[in-house]
């Protein structure tokens, strides 16, 4: 019954070979087999996109994919990101991170892989999305720390930069480097505007 | 962490492969579409096959096509992505395009298969759960136990049919096809459903679902998706409607078809909408009057039971808010009747 298979994967661009059961989902082969542990355990059975990755450009989960499905496939976890940003002619983290960074998009960082993610998948296929296309492709990816606000900020951050403009609504990073308090609105907190 | 029980995956190339591989007398096998919701499921314990046979490499399974006479045919292995932004799918089968979109979160849909959801296992509060909490209960009616903990000394298992794709589908009156060691068969719908919420298909065993088929709908046809749930970005449905109107030329309402989901073991037809709703005229106080009829009526005869989450007396009361939305988002030519 049990049957080792040697898996041939593409993962981040490099061809790896690893021997693993049938049984074995994806993120167990990126974690501890791969050692890529940037993709997260969380509930592990579909409902919290800790663990999203993508497979050739779409997000999935890696909890609920078999390894072995994964061959032939392209597959970036959030160790690929820079890398590809880099490859592509880019200097230092990928935008997203580098939003998310800027934004204060997180706080305990759990659900930050996942979300980043889903974050690059959008706005690879939708470089311009509007705050609800934002919401529509994250709503996969709970975070229980940030309610959000600075997540979809950090995202209109990377499409306002492409197009050069100013974001729609001033982002955490705004006032940090004009040296201001952030505004209860610009925190997230509805019902406090002076 | 949830590991998988142990398996052998096989991976057959053609329908005829599958079915032979499901016939196997020494191997318990089954099969697995997206995994999105069999996986989760096999993580609790709920089902420890030999074999999973996976459909992934079945290309034939994969085709959306319109043939000459206006039928919609959408191969199982399909993805509730594809589906849900097939412009076919949305221009001929409005609901469905509807009802898929709001399963579960995008990572899901690009997954899961519109077969694996038309195959969907019911779900129950007390069944969806890990072997350690099963267990702690003594199990349940549906899996390892004998007491059925909705229905005190309940002896069938009323755990509830959670497919959204189901009762687009059965309002469009669509067709499935199925193979197995017979050959292939078709049959409506309607007829693939059993009231056990242990398994409520009529499918026999090692018989594939191969495609669904939907007619060519009336000139004048809207259709339209509701759908409760906890979390908007996420959850199984703690109620679905799917509503169907085929306005005629004269505006009036010619027929009409009503359907909801995560009541029962199976999708439920709501008696009597077609009869009220016919020859009222959307736009005018006919059509509302009898739209308010309709939701009175499903009211009084669809009753949730404690079977998925949420309060069954809060289902109970949005059952005619979602039917009454519903009917109006599909004869506005809108929806889904949803929350964010």
């Amino acid at each position: 019954m049990r049957r080792m298979r040697s898996l041939r994967l593409k993962v981040n661009g490099d061809e790896v070979e690893v021997g693993a059961p049938d049984h074995w989902t994806l993120l167990e082969v990126l974690r501890y087999r791969l050692g890529l542990i940037g993709s997260k355990q969380g509930c592990d059975k579909g409902d919290c996109g800790a663990c999203t990755v993508l497979v050739d450009g779409a997000p999935v989960l890696s909890c609920l994919t078999l390894a072995a499905l994964a061959e032939g496939r392209e597959v970036t976890t959030i160790e690929g990101l820079m890398p590809a940003h880099v490859a592509r002619g880019g200097a230092g983290a990928d935008p997203v991170q580098d939003a998310f960074d800027r934004c204060g998009a997180l706080q305990c960082g759990f659900c930050q892989p996942g979300m980043m993610l889903s974050a690059r998948a959008l706005l690879d296929r939708t470089p311009f999305p509007t705050r609800e296309e934002i919401q529509q492709a994250l709503a996969g990816n709970l975070c229980r720390c940030t309610g959000y606000t600075q997540i979809f900020q950090a995202v209109e951050q990377v499409a306002a930069e492409a197009a050069g403009i100013e974001p729609a609504e001033p982002t955490w990073a705004t006032y940090r480097e004009a040296g201001q308090q952030p505004s209860p609105r610009a925190r997230g907190v509805k019902g406090e505007d002076a | 962490m949830l590991r998988l029980p142990r398996f052998a995956l096989e991976r057959p190339r053609t329908v005829a492969e599958a079915v032979a591989l499901l016939a196997d007398p020494d191997r318990e096998a089954l099969l697995v579409a997206g995994g999105t919701d069999l996986l989760p499921n096999m993580k609790h314990g709920l089902f420890e096959p030999d074999v999973l046979v996976s459909l992934e490499d079945v290309d034939e399974l994969r085709a959306v096509e319109v043939d000459a006479d206006g039928w919609l045919s959408i191969g199982a292995m399909t993805t509730l992505a594809d589906v849900a932004a097939d412009e076919r799918v949305v221009a001929r089968a409005p609901a469905l395009a509807q009802a898929v979109s709001l399963i579960s979160g995008p990572q899901l849909r690009t997954m899961g298969t519109l077969g694996g959801n038309v195959m969907l296992d019911t779900r129950c509060q007390w069944y969806n759960q890990t072997y350690f909490w099963r267990k702690s209960l003594g199990f349940c009616l549906k899996k390892d136990g004998t007491v059925c903990h909705v229905v005190a000394g309940g002896r069938k298992c009323v755990a509830a049919a959670s497919n959204d794709s189901a009762p687009a589908l059965m309002s469009l009156s669509a067709l499935v096809d199925v193979e197995g060691p017979e050959g292939r068969r078709t049959l409506p719908v309607d007829d693939l459903w059993l009231a056990d919420g242990i398994w409520n298909k009529k499918l026999g065993k090692g018989e594939v679902l191969v495609r669904v088929r939907v007619p060519p709908q009336a000139a004048g046809h809207r259709g339209a998706y509701g759908k409760l749930r906890d979390r908007g970005s996420i959850d199984f449905p703690l109620l679905g409607v799917a509503a169907r109107l085929d306005v005629g030329d004269d505006g009036a309402v010619a027929d009409a078809d009503l359907v909801a989901v995560a009541l029962a073991a199976r999708p439920v037809r709501v008696r009597g909408a077609r009869e009220r709703l016919v020859g009222a005229r959307p736009g005018e106080a006919s059509f509302r009057e009898a739209v308010e009829a309709v939701a009175d009526e499903a009211h009084r005869r669809l009753t949730p039971l404690e079977n998925v989450p949420g309060d069954a007396e809060y289902r109970a009361a949005m059952v005619p808010v979602y039917v009454r939305r519903t009917l109006l988002a599909a004869a506005e030519g809108a929806g889904p009747v949803h929350h964010l």
